[in-house]
């Protein structure tokens, strides 16, 4: 193979020739269905579950000594946590970009990568939750406050607030891609429970298929409400990030208050998330051979994705120093001023590094086919995704309109301990999601393979 | 009348079960459904399946879930607890709109799904069809046809005739109910 000619994985199949329904199937399900786990499953996995104990020592921490072990306090009271639940509810979005918006626009590719983009969405999404619920450092306060449920003491969430509607925006995206990726896994547990040796686990792939059989007048009812989830889960996706930018947009500071806050919210979403799967995609399909499936060409077209959005994002940059300029107001002037040389111009400047100069390396084909380099920039982009929330936070709220009201931030060890922890949960559920779940969906392959389509013919 | 559920041909291809299908229906089997690995337009074209009901039951959801949203907050804002926020108004009706706009997409997606499994039938934990052995192949690679022996025409040396005569056939078994 090493001698072949540089192909260029644009025009290359989305799935490698000579695969059957057979093959398909047998592959994708035996990485779930071995008997044996690989030693490097297990080796990643007992990391990343050691890693997300951090988790678990942060929020001890938290309930016994308050937020007083974060480092948020006056003036910058929106830290690590609102930074860390903004990057991960970011990288979560190209999940549903994956599974629904490229779904109705016939993009066939994305069959391969959409069930662990599923995944990846709602453990990202868990992540996230994680960041709200306990940033009050009393979340059992948080039930009445954010929640519209009949309590003793007569009160109601206040839904003029932004906050509010972030609490509608998020509930609802967990739960609909929840449904959503259930959905898409019916058919495949179905295809686990009739292919599965282990009684046992043939009867867990049983229950979670509900007893699905494949009939064509199930697949009718199915397929419809597909589409339909797809078309439902295009808009919410894109007003979930827009409602996030809503907490900082619908704010009178300098930096916060902006109209391109939401689009520049959504497409900072997406290329935070394209960046996410190619970092889990490029190791899963040499780990598990799935090379034949996600081929060179899925990766070119995610790194193309990549691409494009990281330039709305930088026109989202030069926008923000357009409107400080044009505004003419001397609040934003100076905002802008400090957010580039002030005491976290560092911060921003490696921002512009690695979400502005360092993707546009991919124009070059030669470097986007190289998947190092892929596997580099996308982690790139993921540092420098979360430190444009650091920027766009911290900046903004330090030096505010009253320099006798200014100070600095910094996260404490134990916000540091949070973050990482989460990492370590996020790629935890990871891990176990590909021991027992198909990690490429299993039908949906099946549709694209030569000779799946049969013409109707009327009469 | 027969004790069975009725008999299921298999096929290896998807194009012979579609045009067997076909040519169940043109015979007069109208009690029938045919079994695939994976969705096949065709398949619903060739069965005659009516048009699938989930598109309006997720509309009515998705209304439903606006009409909720909408007035919980709206009671809860303006007549359980009317409270001056900021001096605006009670009925701050663009406020409301995107908690709104997220509980008819909400009930709308639950809906239609919930309304798939209902029309399927779902959980269904017994089916006389996984009686056939060869039927785990229906999740991997093999197509079926059962005619049930419901159906009118249903006669257990005709219909199995009829099936072993179609194109592409591989095996006719019997289903036990």
């Amino acid at each position: 193979m090493a001698s072949t000619p540089h192909v260029d994985p644009a025009s290359a199949p989305i799935i490698a020739p000579g695969h059957t329904f057979r093959t398909v199937t047998d592959k994708i399900a035996s990485i779930v269905l071995a008997r044996r786990t690989p030693l490097h499953w297990f080796l990643g996995f007992a990391i990343a579950f050691g890693i997300a104990q951090l988790v678990l020592l942060t929020i001890v921490r938290l309930l016994f000594w308050g937020i007083g072990s974060w480092g948020v306090t006056v003036p910058v009271g929106w830290g690590f946590d609102i930074i860390n639940f903004v990057w991960w509810i970011g990288i979560g979005h190209a999940g549903t970009l994956i599974s629904a918006i490229l779904l109705l626009l016939k993009q066939e590719w994305r069959t391969s990568i959409n069930r662990f983009a599923e995944a990846m969405t709602l453990f990202a999404v868990a992540c996230a939750a994680q960041y709200p619920l306990f940033h009050t450092g009393r979340p059992w306060i948080a039930a009445y406050w954010l929640l519209p449920y009949p309590n003793t003491m007569g009160l109601w969430p206040n839904f003029r607030s932004p906050l509010i509607w972030d609490v509608f925006a998020v509930t609802t995206y967990a739960s609909v891609s929840a449904v959503f990726w259930y959905v898409g896994l019916i058919p495949d547990f179905a295809t686990l429970r009739d292919r599965a040796k282990n009684k046992l686990m043939a009867m867990v792939y049983g229950v979670a298929s509900m007893g699905w059989r494949g009939s064509a007048r199930h697949w009718h009812n199915y397929e419809s409400a597909y589409l339909l989830l797809a078309g439902l889960a295009t808009p919410l996706v894109v007003s979930v990030h827009t409602v996030v930018s809503f907490d900082f947009a619908v704010g009178v500071l300098p930096g916060w208050h902006a109209t391109i806050f939401p689009p520049y919210f959504v497409a900072g979403a997406i290329y935070a998330g394209f960046a996410m799967v190619l970092t889990l995609a490029i190791p899963l399909r040499s780990w598990y051979g799935l090379k034949d499936f996600i081929t060179d060409r899925h990766l070119d077209n995610m790194a193309k994705v990549m691409l494009a959005t990281g330039l709305v994002v930088a026109y989202g940059y030069a926008m923000e120093a357009f409107f400080a300029w044009y505004s003419a107001s001397s609040w934003e002037l100076f905002m802008i001023q400090n957010r580039m040389f002030g005491p976290y111009g560092h911060m921003y400047w490696a921002l512009i590094l690695c979400n502005v100069v360092a993707p546009n390396t991919l124009w070059w084909p030669r470097l986007r086919h190289s998947t190092a380099w892929l596997f580099f920039i996308s982690l790139v982009v993921s540092v420098g995704m979360w430190l444009e929330r650091y920027v766009i936070i911290v900046t903004s709220l330090h030096r505010d309109f009253l320099p006798s009201s200014w100070g600095m931030y910094q996260g404490t060890v134990w916000d540091w301990s949070f973050f990482i922890g989460t990492i370590g949960l996020f790629l935890t559920l990871m891990y176990l999601f590909v021991r027992f779940l198909p990690a490429i969906s299993m039908f949906e392959m099946k549709t694209i393979l030569p000779g799946a389509r049969v013409e109707e013919h009327h009469g | 009348m027969s004790a069975l559920h009725g008999l299921m041909a298999e096929f290896d291809d998807p194009k012979a079960v579609v045009e067997a299908a076909e040519a169940a229906r043109m015979a007069g089997y109208r009690k029938m459904d045919a079994y695939s690995p994976y969705p096949i337009e065709a398949l619903s074209e060739a069965l005659a399946l009516p048009k699938s009901h989930v598109a309006k039951i997720c509309l009515a959801g998705g209304i439903f879930g606006l009409v909720a949203g909408y007035g919980l907050q709206y009671w809860s804002s303006v007549i359980e607890y009317p409270m001056n926020i900021g001096g605006r108004p009670f009925h701050s009706w663009v406020a409301f709109i995107p908690p709104a706009y997220e509980t008819t997409i909400l009930f709308a997606a639950f809906s239609a799904v919930l309304g798939m499994l209902a029309l399927n039938g779902l959980p269904q934990p017994y089916h006389p069809v996984f009686n056939v052995p060869a039927f785990a192949g229906a999740s991997r690679d093999k197509f079926f046809l059962c005619i049930e022996a419901e159906d009118p025409l249903f006669d257990v040396e005709k219909t199995r005739a009829f099936l072993a005569a179609q194109p592409g056939v591989a095996a006719v078994a019997e289903v036990q109910p």
